[in-house]
């Protein structure tokens, strides 16, 4: 796929500590008995002004990962083990109230569905006013001026007249600019971004990818974008990292990962892409389903649907295998194809 | 909006004489009038007297004219007499006003307030042992009859505690809080059972909503998204909740006021059933559904304050 | 035909609903699978109900004769299953306590000392024999209103929910007229009406009741209406009849199940309710409370007549609504929510 011309990168100093360091993230949930890791050991950073995409098909974990960098997970869900560090700060070990305070400021998110995300019997205004009162002391008029300067910078037209309407009285394009303006009303360092273009139309996708485009590029803010979807992928990530039942397969840069991708399943997603089959032809698939929470496999996830599985891969896990600066792979093929099996 | 509330109104209009023409079919075409006056009079009382009676009450017309004169006393508001004791059944109904509301009013704030808040509480807490302790709780209290609530009540706290007066009334103000203290307290305790069990399925129903979780990502307290996010949202059924029991604060309510003596609307009901008295009946049901039928349409435009996506057309 | 034979005559045909009912639901899958699921979560419950069911089915099957000790008139009177359990001639003269060897008033002895588990009431009776046959005379409320509760319910609401138009126009108007009645009077005022026996009492309950559960029917229909499966029947050519049995009625059936639970306790209270105001029905517990209301004002209290049939009451209706509400969660917990 065509890449896009490289923007002016960031300060050095910044680009080298991350924004958000999560390590060997596990986060469970009560299952047959038990309880089942839906996120199983994920590790992931991302440096300021960047976009790191998290892809993965229906049931990988992303979803659950996002939530657990705010410690959203809904109940009976919980963080088991891991860390997460955000700006510096130890996530997982602050209290109550310093958590909320995280929220919102340091963190933000967005999410999938603006129709059911936005609360129906408040206006649009109200919401962000009170995602800034939440944080700072300002006098409502104060906040309300904030309000309809941020409208105005996500794109939203006759901000003033706006800030009164209620969510049902605006378009999901819309909506979304709405939540977006909220998540950024207080400068958070990280953003991140789960499905916010799946439920809108192809053409505000557009619009609004060019959005969190812009808001990565003005304000160096890092990007968590969690999406099924590699034609996003393609529009805004700088790095990839693809997800498989619980556990990352395989990370790089985009240019990497699309073009050259290494483990099985990423290259059986990418040659799996309608676009790409030749007319005539079959389209290509990977054979069998995801598995479910409770029942991992033993030894790598994807051995029971891989074209090139080997022995090993059914009860070994695979390690990281670094092939350059950037990318890394969780296979064991890959490991033999380098010579470090 | 002023369509909507005619035709509402219209509406409701027509209920009302559908309603007055059930009450019509009930009370008088299966009353004997004959039964009616011995009922009054004594079964000794000679027949002239007896007719006298039936022709003062007038139930010897023929039976349209008695429908027609129904309908219009009927919403003219003109009850007439009592058939027990031949007291102005109008005069009854404000002496009788006072002393129910006196007891139905708090017992129905308290009851909401209780209720709401403990539901707030108990959904705050969903899926813990705090949330099924209080919904094994609440359905333990609504299975206990309200009958045994009363009795229990009057026992315990009148009798051996002697904490209040077992029953009796006194307008007095100085003196009415006592003798109002344990109707009030049974009555919200009999309720709070039902109240929570159905607040906080409507609350938990709501706090799994997407927008509760963007709330809390921006930053929200959960005490915060229970009391402002949630509550508001979770307006709709409970106003629906709230609003039918309104017409019960008038009706009072008939086994409180027996059991504790309380001369107000329910008592009067519960004399006219057992004397048979069916034009006073026959008032208080009417009374009952016009306040209920006008409460309904009053709900349904404070539905549209509570939720802007309402809108009435 | 004799009463007891009626009684005898329903007995056998619940019992053959039963067996008819149990069969209907191993046969399908999501109704098995559904039952399995309430009685891993309320099997205490269950329990408790079934005894309720057998008691009040014991109190329903009667015949004449066997009478040891009994004379005269007495001895030709048909007596229940549940009669038989405890001696003909059981009567005491007036109140004893629970287990006691004399009368409560004045120390008489009694003829049958330390035979009373649960003492005597005013008349002599046995309190733990009357506590049971009351279970017949819940079951009876309960079943008996149901019965007319849920198929006039079923007939106007799908009727108006599927047709719409006039009939739906009619219908709404009759459910709008009967819902504006405070329940407690318009109960009242029916059976004032009707007569206040068993029957009339249940069927003035059934009037009362059915136009709760004829809303949600009416609304669930006009959903279903326009559901694709049936918009193809119609335009298969299926009779409008055939379309409201074969397609509406089955999705409404978990709404008929959970209606039924819930009424059924409601309506029991409900003839606690009419018992204290003197037109309920002969036997239940209610009465039994009520006729025990005065009990505590005497010094020795007498608690033993108001604390089993409260008990008996309570266990009842506590067990229904467990089971009630987990049936709820089970079978759709959306759809009754908003509604019921």
């Amino acid at each position: 796929m065509p890449g896009k011309p490289a923007r002016s990168e960031p300060q050095a100093s910044e680009a080298r500590r991350p924004v958000l360091e999560v390590r060997d993230l596990v986060t469970t949930f009560p299952a047959d008995g038990g309880r089942a890791a839906v996120v199983d050991g994920v590790s992931l950073q991302i440096a300021a002004g960047e976009v790191l995409a998290l892809v993965g098909e229906s049931g990988c974990g992303k979803s659950v990962t996002a939530l657990s960098i705010l410690r959203l997970v809904p109940r009976p869900g919980r963080v088991a083990s891991g860390s997460i560090r955000l700006a510096g700060r130890d996530v997982l070990s602050l209290g109550v109230a310093e958590m909320r305070a995280v929220r919102g400021a340091l963190g933000a998110m967005i999410f999938q569905e603006p129709m059911t995300s936005l609360n129906p019997v408040q206006t649009v205004g109200e919401q962000v006013v009170e995602a800034i009162r939440l944080h700072e002391r300002t006098s409502a008029d104060a906040a309300r001026r904030r309000t309809v300067e941020l409208f105005e910078r996500v794109g939203i037209p006759d901000a003033d007249a706006r800030f009164d309407t209620y969510p049902h009285q605006l378009s999901g394009g819309l909506k979304q600019r709405v939540m977006i303006a909220m998540a950024l009303s207080m400068r958070p360092k990280l953003l991140i971004a789960d499905e916010p273009t799946t439920a809108l139309d192809v053409t505000i996708q557009a619009q609004i990818l060019e959005l969190l485009r812009e808001v990565r590029d003005r304000f160096a803010t890092a990007i968590l974008l969690i999406t099924h979807d590699l034609g996003v992928v393609n529009e805004l990530a700088d790095r990839i990292a693809v997800m498989y039942a619980g556990r990352v397969a395989e990370e790089g840069t985009r240019e990497e990962v699309l073009a050259a991708p290494r483990h099985p399943y990423t290259q059986g997603l990418l040659a799996s892409i309608p676009s790409r089959a030749r007319p005539g032809e079959p389209l290509a698939e990977i054979r069998g389903v995801v598995p479910s929470a409770g029942e991992w496999p033993k030894g790598c996830r994807f051995a029971t649907r891989c074209s090139r599985v080997l022995d090993r891969c059914h009860d070994v896990p695979p390690e990281a295998i670094a092939l350059s600066d950037t990318q890394r792979a969780w296979c064991h093929v890959v490991a033999r194809e380098e010579g470090r099996a | 909006m002023l369509g909507y509330a005619l035709r509402r109104l219209g509406y409701g209009g027509l209920v009302i004489l559908g309603v007055l023409g059930l009450l019509y079919v009930l009370f008088f075409l299966y009353a004997e009038p004959q039964d009616m006056a011995k009922r009054a009079l004594g079964e000794k009382a000679p027949p002239e007297v007896l007719e006298r009676w039936i022709h003062e009450h007038g139930y010897d017309r023929p039976w349209s004219e008695q429908l027609r004169d129904h309908y219009v006393r009927m919403l003219t508001f003109d009850f007439g007499r009592s058939d027990s004791d031949d007291v102005e059944i109008s005069r009854r109904i404000r002496e009788g006003a006072g002393p129910s509301l006196s007891f139905t009013v708090p017992i129905f704030v308290l009851g909401l307030g209780l209720g709401v808040v403990l539901s707030l509480f108990v959904a705050y807490f969903r899926e813990t042992y705090i949330d099924r302790a209080g919904v094994v709780l609440a359905v333990f209290a609504m299975s206990v009859s309200v009958l045994l609530y009363i009795i229990g009540g009057q026992f315990l706290i009148g009798k051996l505690l002697n904490w209040f007066p077992i029953s009796g009334f006194d307008p007095d103000p100085r003196v009415l809080p006592r003798f109002i203290a344990l109707p009030i307290f049974i009555g919200v305790l009999a309720g709070v059972g039902g109240d929570v069990r159905f607040y906080r399925t409507v609350f938990v129903e709501e706090t799994s909503r997407d927008y509760v979780r963007t709330a809390r990502a921006k930053g929200c307290g959960d005490g915060r998204v229970m009391a402002r996010h949630v509550l508001r949202n979770s307006l709709i059924p409970i106003l629906t909740r709230v609003v039918t029991a309104i017409p019960f604060l008038f009706t009072g309510s008939l086994l409180i006021e027996s059991f504790f003596g309380i001369p107000g609307l329910g008592a009067l009901t519960v004399d006219a059933i057992h004397g048979n008295d069916f034009s006073t009946l026959r008032a208080m049901v009417y009374i009952g559904a016009l306040l209920f039928i006008v409460f309904q349409i009053v709900t349904d435009f404070t539905y549209t304050l509570a939720d802007p996506r309402v809108r009435l057309e | 035909m004799e009463g007891y034979v009626v009684s005898n005559a329903v007995v056998v045909a619940v019992v053959v609903g039963g067996v008819f009912a149990a069969w209907a639901v191993r046969r399908s899958r999501f109704w098995s699978e559904s039952f399995r699921e309430l009685a891993r979560r309320r099997p205490l419950a269950l329990a408790a109900i079934a005894v309720y069911v057998l008691l009040g089915l014991a109190d329903a099957v009667s015949w004449v004769g066997d009478a040891e000790g009994l004379e005269g008139v007495a001895a030709h009177q048909p007596r229940t299953l549940l009669d038989r359990a405890f001696p003909a001639d059981f009567k005491e003269r007036s109140y004893s306590a629970p287990l006691a060897d004399v009368e409560f008033y004045g120390a008489a002895p009694l003829a049958r000392p330390g035979a009373h588990w649960l003492g005597t009431d005013i008349l002599g009776r046995d309190v733990l024999l009357l506590t049971l046959k009351g279970a017949r005379v819940a079951l009876l409320i309960g079943g008996l209103t149901s019965l007319i509760v849920i198929p006039l319910a079923l007939l106007f609401g799908m009727s108006a929910g599927y047709f719409g138009g006039r009939v739906d126009d009619a219908v709404f108007f009759v459910i709008s007229t009967l819902a504006s009645i405070p329940h407690l009077l318009l109960l009242i005022a029916l059976i004032l009406v009707l007569g206040r026996g068993p029957v009339q009492v249940c069927i003035a309950m059934g009037i009362t009741n059915w136009v709760g559960f004829a809303r949600v029917v009416r609304g669930e229909t006009f959903k279903l209406r326009e559901l694709d499966y049936v918009q193809a029947a119609r335009a298969l050519g299926a009779s409008e009849w055939r379309i409201v049995l074969r397609h509406i009625l089955p999705n409404l059936m978990h709404l008929v199940v959970i209606t039924f639970v819930l009424l059924f306790s409601g309506t029991v209270l409900s003839e606690a309710i009419l018992a204290f105001l003197g037109i309920g029905i002969d036997g239940s517990w209610g009465q039994m409370i009520d006729q025990a209301r005065d009990e505590l004002a005497r010094d020795p209290i007498i608690a033993w007549n108001l604390a089993s049939a409260s008990a008996a009451l309570f266990g009842l209706i506590l067990s229904v609504n467990l089971v009630g509400d987990a049936i709820r969660d089970i079978l759709d917990p959306r759809t009754l929510r908003e509604n019921l």
